[in-house]
Parts: C-alpha cells; structure tokens; sequence
C-alpha cells in the first residue's frame, strides 16, 4: 500500500541527495529549473599555495560591499589581527607560522611536536632546503608560513539555509547562498547550524551576515570583488565545474613537484556537506587552518531527529494518559 | 571520583589555528531561550494535565493546569521574541513553513497552542462559552507534547557537537522534563485530594528524563564530556540529585502531606529549570572548543582512511 501523498512528499524531502549526499544540479533542487534555464554554479578555488598573506581580498571585501569595521584588536598570538569570518568579516586570510623543526619532526598524521620557537640570532642560518611546499616560507627566519584566505563555502547542502525559519537565506540562481537583510529577524538559528562556523549575527544590527559570492557583481556578469584584488590568482573565481578541473591539475602538478602534502579541501561531490561551491588547495591539514576536519552537514540527521521527537511527544501523551489511571486520590 | 569533578577522557592532542574555536557559539541569549525550553516544556504537559482534569472532573487541577499551559505559552512567546535581533520582524518567523527548520515547524506549533490554551483558560476563568473553551483546551492538548518536544530537534539540528550527538535523547529528555515541570507546579498549587494525576505525571516524567539524560551523560568519549565538567556539569547534577529528591518525597508522602506535596513539586520544577540550563550550557561549551570539533572529525577520516588501505591493501 502506497504511503499518503503527505507521507512521501516529507520522506522524498529528508531523503539522500535533497538534505545530504551528493546533488549534481543545486539550482534545479532549489526550484530554477532544469541547467538549461539557469546559468551555471559559480564558485571558487582558493590556492592558498600561492596566497602571500596581501589581505587585498580582505580590504575589496569590506569596501565593495560596505561591510563595517569589527574592532581594531591586536591579537598578539600572530599577524593575523582579523582573527576569524564573522557578520562583519567575509574574507579572512588566515597566517599558521610553523618553525621548520615542527615541519620536519612531524610524521604525517601525528600529533604536533612541542619545539620552542626559532630565535633569531642574527646569524646566517641554513634551515631545511626550501621545495616547492614551502613556497610560502621565509627561508631565513626558520618558519613555514601558511597563509590562507577564508570564506563561505556556499555548500551544496547548506545547514544555514536548510535551518533558516524565515526564508530570509536562499539559493541563488548561481547556485550560492545568500541572505536577505530585509527578512532576516535575527533569529540566530543559522549561526551554530554551520558546520564552518561562518554566519555570525551582527552586533548592534541583530541580523545575520556572511558573503554573498557578490551576488550584485555576478548579476553584472563580474567577478567578486576578493577574486579581482587577489595579485596572485589564490582567490579564482568561475563555474564550478571548471574549477574543480583546474584543481584536480594544479594537485597533480604539485605532487609531481613533490609537494605531497598538498590536498584539496571541499572539493569532492561525496563528502559530508555534498562539496563547497567555494573549496581550497591547502598544504596541511585542515585543522591548523581553524578548518573543522570532515564536516557533515546536521541535516543529515533530520529525519531521525523528527523521529524521535515525534517518539518523544507520543511517550508524552502516554504519560499524560498514565497520569489518570488508578486510584483516584 | 565524584561526577562533574573531572573530565573522565584522558586529555587528547589534537591540531588547531591558535586554539581557536572553530565553530560559531550560539548566538542565542540566556536566560531567554533555556527559559523558553523549559516554559514549553512545562506548557505543553500541563494541557494533557488539563484535559485529563476536564475528562476526570477535578477543577481545581484544570484549573491550575490551563492557567500553566497559556502562562507558559504566553511568556515563552516573550522570551523568543525577545530574543530576536530584530524583535519587531518576528511576524516573519510565520512567513514560509519550513519542515527542515525545526524553529520555522516550531512556531507553527506555539502560535496556534499560545491561542488555544489562552483561549480555554479565559474560558475556565471567566466561565464564558465554556463548549467553546473545552474545544480549544483539546486542540492545545493536542499541540501540547509537540511544543514540548520539537525544542530538542531545535537543539539537535545544528552543528554543536554536544546537541547534535545527543539528537536520539533529548526528545525524551525535554518530553519527560516537560511532564515533572507540568506535574510539579501542580503539586504546589492543587488540593491533594486532586492533585494525583500531577503526582502521577511528575514521577512518571522524572523516570523517563533520568533514563534519557543519563544515556546521554553515560556516552563513553569526549561526546558526554561537556555535560559533565563546568557549569553545565554542575547543573546536570544537581537536576539529577533534585529529581531524585523530589521522586523519593512524592513516592513516599506526596499524597498525605501538603507540604511534602508543595516542596517536592518545587524540587521537580527546580529540577527541570537545571536541566534545560545545563544542556544549553552544555552545547555553548562544545561548540567553543575546538577539541570537540576536531577529536571526533579527525577520528572518523582515520577510520575512513584505515577501512579503504584495508580494501585496496
């Protein structure tokens, strides 16, 4: 016996592929049509092995798209005085400094070793021959830089969206997420759905936040303005398709050179969000870029916790019923 | 070694930018939202209490029990909209329904019990159209262990491991802490001679949060560390040690002393108040640290990595 329409329409729409899995055509599930009828997904490649730390991103953020300032900080623990992507924050560059001792002790896969960190003496110093995977480093100072510049993932199943009771964030036509400052109500319910930890509510606004891929520049047929201020093509905006290729190249051609520690992040349809429209080339592992390892999206999850609350209230309505069984005093 | 005293997981290495948290900490204020867990909890289990009353005849309990269902609707309504960036757009919340965001579902669910049960409390009150007033104490009845209930999956649905791990519990947990809120305030404020039902319901509801919340804090790993250690942890414990009390009090002399009665059923509220603090805080604690993001994260790639050099090697 067939299931009430009801009853399938709401398993359809927690099953694989609408809530978690992999999606090939994002646009049509959030209702533009077949990928005749809408342009193609647009995203990004962030090659942090070519990011010099400019933070040019970071600035062509906040000016094209008049986001406010979020405190002058000095953190004192690096260069990195931005600190994290938050509502007013849309790009971050991120800056890991490595002493090579740390570098080189580590067997890929273990725990960090405690090293004290490379005092500079003035003298000239050797340091471990710099390859190819240390093309961010400053061979004199002793240090591995890591630089790397953040953003919204824009994933292809997207917890914010998915949580969001207003409908204030929505799928664009290009496949990216966006909010509309003009529903949102500040809920605060996308902020720890995301598995990135992106979305944040604004302080003194009391709306959420977070990049919009330039949703207003790719409308125009622009890039966002972060890809058109990165100097050195870390930042590569374009369909999504195309730039998985090009990474997929750009990995081969650094494990040829040796660098094998480079690995590509977000990119593969399979993972736990369905792959990020925004995805990254990185030379360590995710964590030390403040990356969460192997994210999944909640709403994997969704149709077992619905179960269980509706488990939970029918056991409620048991209790009530025990309630005013026996005796009467 | 007393619980809440120390984390029962050996300290773990792990990688991290600066030990930096990596997921966002809710945004969501206290005491509003854990108050609101706790007024829905307590809202919704007092309309079963009330239509029990209504169908078994006992006024004074229906009574206490309607002014607890819309009382409860009505100032958990408040404490949501209060705790709205942008209080004045909440009218939005009921703009789409969306079955993937428990908040959306969950405001579907408050809006029309906050009228019912306001509306068969009036009734109740005031003695006016009181057919009408039954009918809308049923339909809150039927809302009721819904709004009582859908706050877990509010929780669950999110990135923060602490709530997110215990998404198969906490359903059970907020239904039973709803139903020993429900039946305690109704323990302090009806007659004994009606208030078995209440006694009942409390005792009832206090096994079912203890067998919950205790599956989840029994969890082996880093998964139940946040709800034990801390402030949450202390929290958790003294709902545990509250309710324990409050059980033993009920069991024993709840239905011959008044005080027994009234203190026991302030223990059982008090209970309830704790547990929801305790697992909001709990989910703030996981989500600041990053250990709780990257231990398991890290873990579940290793296996993956280990199960496919087993296939191909």
């Amino acid at each position: 016996m067939s299931s009430p329409l009801g009853m399938s329409l709401l398993s359809d729409l927690f099953s694989e592929g609408r809530l978690w899995g992999r999606l090939d055509d994002v646009q049509h599930d959030a209702g533009y049509g077949t990928s005749e009828e809408h342009p193609p997904r647009m995203g990004f490649f962030t090659d942090t092995s070519v990011c010099i730390g400019c933070k040019a991103c970071e600035v062509a953020c906040k000016e094209w798209n008049e986001v406010p300032d979020d405190g002058y900080l000095l953190t004192g623990m690096s260069y990195d005085n931005t600190q994290e992507l938050g509502a007013s924050t849309w790009r971050h560059v991120a800056f890991v400094e490595q002493p090579f001792e740390t570098v080189a002790a580590r067997p890929p896969q273990e725990p960090p070793v405690d090293v004290a960190p490379a005092v500079d003496l003035g003298m000239p110093s050797l340091g471990v021959p710099a390859g190819e995977d240390q093309a961010t480093s400053s061979g004199e100072s002793g240090v591995r830089w890591l630089m790397s510049s953040d953003v919204c993932k824009h994933c292809t199943h997207a917890a914010c969206l998915d949580v969001c009771p207003t409908g204030a964030l929505f799928r664009t036509e290009f496949g990216t997420v966006v909010v509309q400052p003009d529903v949102c109500n500040g809920c605060g319910y996308c902020v720890p759905a995301c598995p990135y930890g992106v979305i944040d509510v604004r302080k003194g606004d009391g709306r959420a936040f977070k990049c919009t891929l330039c949703y207003d520049r790719l409308k125009e047929g622009q890039q966002p303005a972060c890809a058109q201020a990165c100097p050195t093509e870390s930042i590569q905006f374009g369909e999504l398709d195309e730039l998985r290729e090009r990474a997929d190249r750009r990995l081969a051609e650094l494990h040829d050179k040796g660098v094998d520690v480079a690995r590509l992040y977000g990119r593969d349809p399979e993972d736990g969000v369905g792959g990020d429209g925004a995805f990254f080339l990185l030379l360590d592992e995710p964590e030390v870029y403040g990356l969460p390892p192997d994210p999944v999206v909640t709403t994997r999850d969704l149709g077992t916790i619905w179960k269980h609350v509706g488990a939970g209230a029918a056991t409620l309505v048991g209790l009530g019923v025990v309630s005013f069984l026996g005796r009467r005093r | 070694m007393p619980r809440g005293e120390a984390s029962m997981v050996p300290e773990v290495e792990f990688e991290s930018y600066y030990g930096r948290p990596i997921l966002k900490e809710p945004t969501w204020k206290t005491p509003d939202v854990p108050l609101y867990l706790f007024l829905g909890g307590l809202a919704g289990a007092s309309s079963l209490l009330a239509e029990g009353a209504a169908l078994t005849g006992r006024p004074d309990l229906e009574r206490v029990a309607r002014l607890a269902a819309a009382g409860g609707a009505a100032a958990g309504t408040v404490a949501l909209v209060h705790d709205l960036g942008r209080p004045e757009r909440f009218l939005n919340m009921l703009r789409v329904l969306k079955p993937t965001s428990p908040l959306s579902v969950g405001s579907f669910i408050l809006a029309p019990f906050s009228g019912l049960a306001g509306a068969a409390a009036a009734s109740d009150l005031t003695g006016r159209l009181p057919r009408l007033g039954r009918l809308a104490g049923a339909g809150a009845a039927a809302l009721g262990p819904p709004l009582a209930t859908y706050t877990a999956a509010l929780l669950a649905n999110t990135a923060v491991p602490a709530w997110h791990e215990a998404h198969r519990e906490l359903p059970f947990v907020f239904g039973g802490s709803g139903a020993q809120a429900a039946g305690g305030l109704a323990m302090m404020l009806v007659p004994l001679d009606q208030a078995a039902p209440a006694r009942r319901m409390a005792l009832a509801g206090a096994a079912v949060e203890i067998a919950a919340a205790e599956s989840i804090l029994l969890r082996r790993g880093l998964a139940a560390e946040p709800y034990r250690i801390g402030m949450p942890g202390r929290l958790m414990t003294m709902a545990r040690n509250c309710t324990a009390v409050a059980s033993a009090a009920t069991a024993l002399a709840g239905r011959r002393s008044r005080l027994v009665s009234v203190l026991a059923g302030a223990t059982y509220v008090t209970a309830s108040l704790a547990t929801r603090f305790g697992i909001f805080e709990a989910g703030r604690a996981s989500a600041r640290d990053p250990k709780y993001v990257v231990v398991p994260q890290r873990e579940r790639v290793r296996a993956r990595q280990g199960a496919s050099a087993k296939m191909t090697g």
